[in-house]
């Protein structure tokens, strides 16, 4: 097991990652942030956390996604769902997913999938903490990518919490 | 997390940890049915028969609904308009249904055990729409999982179940079901219609006497009377029934405190139930149906096949 990013790399990528999504959003009236169960929704409290200080002035909006429902190789294995809870209008709006890794992008797919049902948004933005982008099987990328890491296809890249309770990024090599 | 079972033939045979798998996924679809677009395509690779062999509305409707919301495939079956009528037996009509590549069989029969019978002579999964006086799994399911949505717990809840408990599949599931989670339960209605040993064999107090039985209970189940499973007199009249067994506003009233009203349905109004009970703020008939779609969702969802 490999420490990718110990916590203190990992503030530091969150803050940077809330800073470039505040750079390119001014204005956050129409914009609503979700983050996917269940480790884009770690990664998505803490930016949040972030942005509720940056945009003082405005309301940040924020929902969590689930694709459970939605994932494609729903026959492998039946999952427990994890909860949903989008209590906004999508419709028109730019909603910015926010995960924790990028891999196969076959869970950004389902998320659109979900989003779709939910109504048309204007734009979607998609922003990770971690990119493993040699692996993809779908043409997805992200607009804002904390680090990006070089991987076997077997490897497993994991937010996970130290000895101490602090949330890092590690990678278990098979 | 997967359920102990492959069927589901009854909550009998449902672990506590099975029960509480099935309502947390109904949650979730709950929140599916508040959607736009009140459909997932969990389920579109998936074919469903709904093998009535008795009069069903709310039931029927509801799997038929649950599994279009899951994006299922689904055929109906009736026994009156079907080869049935012709003298087919039960085990040839589910075969040859099931030679159409068929995946899951929601079924009722008015035979007591026609479920458990099917289940081990065919590979589909199968799920109990109620099978004579014997079991009504998903009733029970809802019912459970109205009671913890209005009043937020289940263990430790004092519940009644009113009425015909003699003939009812869905007071004998309720049982079931609530006692693994830690209810309370109290059976009230005539003795004649009250099995005499359910005390012992099933852990739940008696009480012959209405007014008593409400006062104890957070949430009293009331039952109808099922005249079409009785063969013999067991009460006088309709009218008698209601006067010492049926809830009126009255006697809602009287009561020391707000208690919550369930009924599986079809009410006989004026019988066990007045109307403006069934009607009234205390009433959670509606929410139950409602229920229903995402208890049945849940169920089909986590019983569908694996692996193919």
């Amino acid at each position: 097991m490999e420490v990718l990013l110990s916590s203190i790399q990992l503030n530091k990528c969150i803050g940077e990652l809330a800073d470039q999504l505040s750079k390119r959003h001014t204005d956050i009236k129409d914009i609503i942030f979700v983050g996917i169960q269940q480790g884009g929704v770690v990664v998505a409290d803490e930016i949040i956390g972030l942005l509720k200080k940056i945009y003082s002035s405005g309301k940040v909006q924020y929902g969590q996604l689930d694709i459970t429902f939605y994932r494609d190789d729903i026959r492998k294995e039946i999952l427990k769902p994890d909860t949903m809870n989008l209590p906004f209008a999508i419709e028109n709006k730019t909603v910015i997913l926010i995960d924790d890794v990028l891999f196969t992008g076959r869970t950004i797919k389902a998320a659109l999938d979900v989003l779709l049902d939910y109504g048309r948004p204007a734009k979607v933005e998609l922003c990770v903490l971690i990119d493993r982008k040699e692996h993809r099987q779908f043409p997805i990328q992200a607009d804002y990518v904390g680090k990006a890491i070089k991987t076997k296809k077997e490897d497993k890249v994991k937010l996970v919490k130290d000895s101490e309770g602090k949330k890092q990024v590690v990678l278990i090599t098979q | 997390m997967q359920l102990s079972t492959r069927h589901l033939l009854g909550i009998k045979n449902l672990t506590k940890e099975d029960i509480t798998l099935i309502l947390s996924t109904a949650e979730q679809f709950k929140e599916v049915l508040q959607r736009p677009v009140k459909k997932v395509p969990s389920l579109r690779d998936v074919t469903i028969v709904n093998l009535f062999y008795e009069n069903s509305t709310r039931t029927r409707f509801s799997f038929e609904l649950a599994e279009k919301r899951l994006s299922a495939d689904t055929i109906n079956f009736a026994a009156s308009s079907s080869s049935a009528a012709k003298g087919e037996t039960l085990l040839d009509t589910v075969n040859n249904i099931l030679s159409m590549k068929v995946d899951m069989v929601v079924m009722r029969h008015s035979a007591s055990g026609a479920p458990h019978f099917l289940a081990q002579h065919i590979p589909a999964a199968i799920i109990n729409a109620g099978d004579g006086i014997n079991e009504h799994p998903t009733q029970a399911l809802l019912d459970a999982f109205s009671i913890k949505e209005k009043t937020g717990y289940i263990e430790g809840r004092k519940v009644a179940i009113i009425g015909d408990i003699m003939h009812s599949r869905v007071a004998q599931s309720n049982i079931y079901l609530l006692k693994k989670m830690g209810a309370e339960v109290t059976v009230c209605g005539p003795p004649t219609l009250i099995p005499k040993y359910i005390r012992e064999a099933l852990n739940v107090n008696v009480n012959y006497n209405l007014k008593e039985t409400l006062e104890w209970c957070d949430v009293a189940n009331v039952l109808r009377i099922q005249l079409e499973r009785q063969n013999q007199v067991l009460f006088s009249s309709l009218r008698e029934y209601s006067l010492a067994y049926g809830i009126s506003k009255i006697l809602l009233d009287s009561l020391q405190k707000e208690i919550v009203i369930m009924h599986p349905g079809p009410i006989n109004r004026g019988v066990e139930l007045d109307s403006d009970v069934a009607d009234s703020k205390q009433s959670i008939i509606l929410q139950q149906v409602e229920n229903g779609v995402a208890v049945r969702m849940a169920v089909l969802y986590l019983l569908s096949p694996q692996t193919r």
